[in-house]
């Protein structure tokens, strides 16, 4: 980590091949997040903010450029040591939730920390998280039997349970109402401020945006207005 | 938490997960059943040749102690036998061959009674007429035959004169004399059995008739016995194997068609739980834990199902076959089938493990 960032980008560009044309998702990005900043990155659709986020993320690798996620290189990675930058430092929120069918909400935060390796008892302020993001009392459903909401505040706890140092939400409101958007971004506003979390959030919606500290625009893949 | 993962994928799925467990459980079942059977049937022939209570056993160079064999010897050896030192009895019979397991046994049934301290009728007695045939109680339960009913073998009708208990001779009997005139084996004899004046004799005695019959097989009791093993039936070895083969192979493309679709429709999942830092290897992990658990429920299942084709053998052809519970070869019959659905999963398991995580995020 360089002068408090715990993202920076240099360069960044991609390009996907299309049949026989390349497409250029990504045309030289450079963003700085710095540790506990709620950034939003706002555009429309094919401004390259999703591939952005993948590419933050470890689950796909830039063209061209540099990628420093908590002080490490990540174009110098190998699969393995992505893998492991999404166990221990990057996690996700995605608009469809993603949750695993199968499990209860319980299990479903608990594989999270299965397989980060943590056995132990949950951290009891993790119980506090539980409250505020209101599922304490709905751990032992399976995701079927919860509202769309719901669903995305079990992600969140999902996502922070094992105290990432970034969370990144792609469109996390992108599949709720209204009044489950501001309960969602607000409750992403409330665990920066109370627990210091670092926050990238993809958004095209410009009120989900105005919940962050700070919103960088991008357009047809380059970031047009910090 | 993994294990939770593992039922739950199982659960989730239940009409798959139990015909998984079902094909891989018949094929535990089928080698279970064939072994039961070729330890079963030497067993109860070992038994049966026990029953008769010779001593000695003499039959043709060509013949097997396995099956009929043919009436090769003559009929004249039963005298210089019993000129013999220590020999007491000396009687033969002609087995013939009805086909499928099934035979007829020829015998002098005087002697015959002599050498094995009688038949034990359960209904009715001894040949008393022309036309009479006696069969064991086995013989009786499958072709429904009670004293007095009609049976036709070997082209003729017979009255079925005495139902006796089972282990002590063959399944069905009927005079030498009517068996070897319509075999066309008159003077011939398959078997030849001789009683010891003592059994401390019996190497003496063996000594003494292999040096003057070179051309022939004699065999102590405990010889003949031994003889009954799935080794003296080479054919059951080769089918033994083709079965497992069978069972390996239904076993793992059972399993390799279940996993596949399961892995196709858990895409998501799959990226779901790479995108939370699951390793290649933890999704591997997965479909191998449902593998195995689906392996083991699936030889449990075996297992008890082989105790139903035992059930039924009893019930519908006890004569023909006697199927047995060979402990020893549980482990086998579960760690095959095993091998076989790990086979199975190979090709899906791989799959899911190489996944690309974002494709799999984008899945519906």
């Amino acid at each position: 980590m360089t002068n408090g960032l715990i993202i920076e980008t240099r360069g960044l560009r991609k390009v996907y091949r299309q049949g026989d044309v390349d497409v250029a998702a990504l045309r030289g990005v450079d963003v700085q997040v710095k540790s506990g900043e709620f950034l939003a990155i706002v555009g429309p659709s094919g401004s390259g903010k999703s591939t952005l986020f993948h590419i933050l993320g470890g689950l796909t690798p830039a063209t061209d450029g540099e990628v420093l996620m908590d002080g490490k290189e990540l174009g110098k990675m190998s699969e393995s040591e992505r893998t492991t930058l999404r166990r221990t430092t990057v996690s996700f929120v995605f608009q469809k939730y993603n949750l695993l069918p199968t499990l209860s909400v319980r299990d479903n935060i608990e594989i999270a920390r299965y397989i980060a390796h943590k056995t132990g008892p949950v951290d009891p302020s993790f119980t506090k998280v539980l409250q505020m993001l209101g599922i304490d009392h709905r751990m032992d459903h399976k995701p079927r039997a919860l509202s769309g909401g719901e669903q995305q505040r079990v992600a969140i706890a999902r996502a922070i349970v094992n105290q990432p140092a970034i969370l990144l939400a792609d469109e996390p409101t992108g599949n709720l109402d209204s009044e489950n958007s501001a309960n969602v971004l607000g409750i992403l506003r409330d665990l920066n401020h109370s627990i210091g979390q670092t926050i990238l959030m993809i958004t095209h919606n410009p009120e989900a945006a105005a919940f962050a500290d700070r919103v960088i625009e991008m357009k047809d893949g380059r970031v047009v207005s910090h | 938490m993994v294990y939770k993962l593992v039922f739950e994928n199982l659960k989730h799925r239940p009409l798959r997960t139990l015909l998984s467990t079902l094909v891989i459980g018949v094929g535990v079942t089928m080698i279970l059943t064939l072994v039961g059977i070729s330890e079963g049937t030497l067993n109860e022939q070992r038994k049966r040749a026990k029953g008769i209570g010779a001593d000695v056993f003499i039959m043709g160079s060509t013949s097997s102690v396995i099956g009929t064999g043919t009436a090769s010897m003559n009929e004249g050896l039963l005298k210089f036998l019993e000129e013999q030192p220590h020999i007491k009895l000396a009687t033969g019979t002609v087995v013939h061959s009805l086909g499928t397991f099934k035979t007829v046994t020829g015998a002098d049934f005087e002697k015959f009674n002599r050498m094995n301290g009688g038949l034990k009728f359960l209904s009715g007695g001894p040949f008393s007429e022309d036309g009479d045939i006696l069969i064991d109680e086995f013989y009786s339960r499958q072709e429904k035959k009670k004293v007095g009913d009609k049976l036709t073998l070997l082209n003729r009708d017979w009255r079925v004169a005495g139902i006796y208990q089972s282990g002590n001779a063959a399944r069905v009997l009927l005079p030498i004399k009517v068996v070897q005139d319509l075999t066309s084996t008159n003077g011939k004899l398959t078997m030849i059995y001789t009683k010891l004046d003592d059994t401390a004799n019996t190497d003496a005695v063996i000594a003494s008739l292999k040096s003057q019959l070179k051309d022939y097989k004699i065999f102590s009791m405990e010889e003949l016995i031994s003889q009954y093993t799935t080794a003296a039936v080479p054919e059951l070895g080769v089918f033994t194997k083709v079965v497992i083969g069978l069972s390996v192979f239904f076993g793992a493309l059972m399993v390799f068609l279940a996993m596949y679709t399961a892995v196709l429709e858990r895409t998501r999942e799959i990226g779901i739980l790479k995108s939370l830092g699951a390793t290649p290897a933890f999704v591997l992990g997965i479909l191998l834990r449902e593998t195995l658990i689906m392996s083991v429920l699936g030889a449990i299942f075996g297992i008890a199902l082989s105790y139903v084709t035992r059930w039924v053998m009893i019930q519908l052809i006890p004569a023909t076959f006697t199927q047995e519970i060979v402990y020893d070869w549980w482990p086998i019959a579960g760690l095959v089938t095993m091998v076989g659905a790990l086979l199975g999963v190979i090709y899906p398991a791989w799959k899911a493990a190489t996944q690309d995580t974002l494709e799999s995020l984008s899945y519906d």
